[in-house]
């Protein structure tokens, strides 16, 4: 063990560096966040992950946020075990029918103020599930979104630009 | 062994039976003959597949009156997939020993969306957890909504002190239809819809997809495309059991395994992404091919990949084998009889974990596994680190396989022509593959003018979770995080 944290204190790191925010997603936040909670926050945010119905695809990818490449904490972003803990609710997947309470419950067991970021084709638009009698719809028929991260699924750049975004917006 | 044909062509020509031999071949399963494969429903008609010395079998059975005889009565894992039949069909199990409703959760607005597809309330049905009785016992509810980043499922745990003395899981949370999705669907759709079956198994479920499509059209597809297929299913093997195994150790509070094994998986899926243009490769394998070729910048990328791999992961395993503070959470913990894991024909690790040396590569076996070398490791502890060390060592294999498909990889085309204007098999196909996590079953049906007219995914996780049941008894509640990540079963590929 002392071998291998000794070689990771002489690795360069292999973290990425930080990518800027896109503009389209810029503009849709600009309408979506208030200077009050802009304030209030500060440049931290939890993140509460609900999948309310995914291939388990996004997962994959939200997960690899909290590698060394992309080191999400860095940016004052983390994941947190509750809703109750979370500022942001990141969720994926066409809502199923069987998840829809799951997920508005969710939502009403997170603290104002809070935002909801919609990840992936699934959660914008139901992807290649739409038409199913199984199905609700995009997750913006079910609770309100303040921005979509497009991508099936989003990769984990992606995913930090649209969060970052988030942030960014948050801190003017 | 060689010129076995893609597809598993050696199946044997699906059989229309009556109640009694229907009957006879669910006691002749659960005696032991043979391994149930899957049951299924259609219209109008179950099917059960089953596997006997490396052959498939598919019997057939009418339901004229809505109902066929149960074989769950016999065979415990088949139950949920009976369950599933009357969910989605309307048709009955007669006497079944479990009558609750499984997907159905009392959400969709109708029953038997299948079926008969009458309307009904979307309220939601009470669901009656099977009672355990004696002091001082209490009940934990866990999920659907979880504390990680997993998926939907419901987990009641019923415990004394903080011994498990139960465990009954509800599923059903992320059901989204695909079956009803995939009737009427161009193959291309469809084969969009298998990769999305299960997003960490995406290339398995697209091969066997592929295969039973290409079985029903007698389509054979380029040998390039075959062995492209294997080298995308080993990486994403690979990077799955790198994903399992930090995770694993994470729940263990062991965080430094966990973070130089999601290195490891970057790595891979950086390569996947710059070999065939997505990190995860999905819809790169189609019915009658792939649609990503591998160039030589892909080869070397790929070259170094695996000798990365062969020096920095044996570090990794030496740490965990080296302490002991780990192997006091694995060592034990979450044991698996062999014997619940061949009633039930567990796939993957966890089967073979336990004692149970099946792999759909070895047979039935499809090409090109059988002109590579390649071992299947097999355990009989069954406890957490067995299936720890299982993975550990697919990851060698793999790594194995990756570079012999490297150094075969023939010339050619990637996609087969037009199918043959007559299919040969009757419309029908099906298939047997290994994904990461275990056997895939697939099933195809199709239309006249090629559409699909019934597919069938069945997904390793069916005869999983049931044992995850089984292997946490008489645990600490504490373990479960522990037991439940070292099985990784999937709740998307369970709930369609």
């Amino acid at each position: 063990m002392r071998k291998l944290l000794f070689q990771s204190l002489l690795q360069s790191a292999l973290t990425e560096r930080a990518p800027t925010p896109d503009g389209p997603q810029l503009a849709e936040l600009a309408e979506s966040l208030a200077g009050a909670a802009r304030r209030r926050l500060g440049r931290s945010l939890s993140i509460r992950e609900v999948d309310a119905g995914s291939c388990n695809g996004c997962e994959l990818e939200i997960h690899a946020l909290n590698n060394a490449f992309y080191d999400i904490e860095r940016f004052g972003l983390r994941f947190v075990a509750s809703p109750r803990h979370a500022d942001v609710l990141l969720v994926t997947g066409p809502v199923t029918k069987n998840m829809q309470v799951a997920l508005e419950r969710t939502y009403a067991a997170t603290p104002d103020p809070k935002w909801v970021v919609a990840a992936g084709d699934c959660a914008a638009n139901c992807g290649v599930f739409s038409g199913s009698y199984a199905c609700v719809g995009a997750v913006s028929s079910v609770i309100p979104v303040d921005l979509h991260i497009r991508g099936c699924p989003p990769n984990p750049m992606t995913l930090l630009k649209g969060l970052i975004a988030l942030v960014d917006q948050m801190v003017v | 062994m060689q010129g076995l044909p893609a597809s598993a062509a050696r199946a044997q020509p699906r059989v229309i039976v009556d109640a009694a031999s229907w009957t006879r071949a669910g006691q002749d399963i659960a005696s032991g003959q043979g391994t149930l494969l899957s049951l299924w429903g259609d219209v109008d008609t179950v099917h059960l597949a089953a596997l006997e010395e490396g052959q498939i079998g598919i019997l057939t059975f009418a339901c004229a009156l809505g109902r066929f005889p149960s074989i769950g009565r016999f065979h415990p894992p088949a139950l949920r997939l009976e369950r599933t039949i009357c969910d989605l069909y309307g048709l009955q199990a007669e006497d079944p020993p479990d009558t609750r409703r499984w997907l159905d959760h009392g959400r969709w607005g109708a029953r038997q969306p299948l079926g008969k597809n009458p309307p009904a309330p979307s309220t939601g049905d009470p669901y009656a957890f099977r009672p355990v009785e004696g002091p001082p016992m209490h009940q934990i509810p866990v999920g659907p909504v979880h504390a990680g980043i997993i998926e939907p499922g419901h987990f009641r745990f019923t415990a004394n002190g903080e011994t498990v003395v139960r465990l009954e899981e509800r599923l059903g949370y992320v059901h989204k239809g695909i079956d009803h999705l995939m009737t009427g669907a161009s193959p291309e759709q469809a084969a969009k819809l298998a990769g999305r079956v299960s997003g960490d198994s995406t290339i398995a479920y697209a091969i066997a997809f592929a295969q039973a499509v290409e079985a029903a059209l007698g389509l054979e597809p380029p040998p390039r495309a075959v062995w492209l297929r294997a080298l995308m299913a080993e990486l994403e093997r690979v990077a799955n059991h790198f994903g399992d195994i930090g995770a694993i150790c994470n729940d263990a509070s062991f965080s430094l395994i966990h973070a130089h094994c999601s290195i490891l998986r970057e790595h891979v899926l950086r390569a996947a992404d710059a070999c065939f243009g997505h990190r995860l490769m999905m819809d790169r394998v189609v019915p009658g091919g792939v649609t990503a070729d591998l160039g030589n910048d892909g080869i070397a990328h790929l070259r170094t990949l695996t000798a990365m791999i062969r020096r920095r992961f044996p570090e990794l395993v030496e740490l965990y084998d080296n302490t002991a503070s780990l192997q006091d959470r694995t060592v034990t913990t979450g044991v698996l009889a062999g014997d619940l894991a061949r009633q039930y024909g567990a796939g993957g690790f966890i089967g073979r974990a336990s004692g149970r040396a099946f792999d759909a590569r070895k047979a039935p076996g499809y090409a090109p596994y059988d002109r590579v070398r390649f071992e299947v490791p097999v355990r009989q502890e069954g406890d957490v680190d067995a299936r720890v060390w299982v993975r550990i060592d697919e990851v060698f294999q793999s790594v194995s396989l990756i570079e012999q498909v490297l150094e075969a990889l023939p010339g050619g085309s990637l996609q087969a022509g037009p199918a043959p204007s007559v299919p040969r098999n009757g419309n029908e196909g099906l298939a047997l593959v290994e994904g990461f996590r275990g056997d895939i079953f697939a099933w195809v049906r199709l239309d006249p003018d090629g559409k699909i007219a019934r597919c069938h995914l069945r997904d390793p996780s069916w005869f999983q979770w049931p044992l995850l049941e089984a292997a946490i008894e008489g645990n600490i509640v504490a373990d479960f995080p522990l037991c439940n990540k070292s099985f990784n079963c999937s709740y998307s590929g369970h709930d369609l």
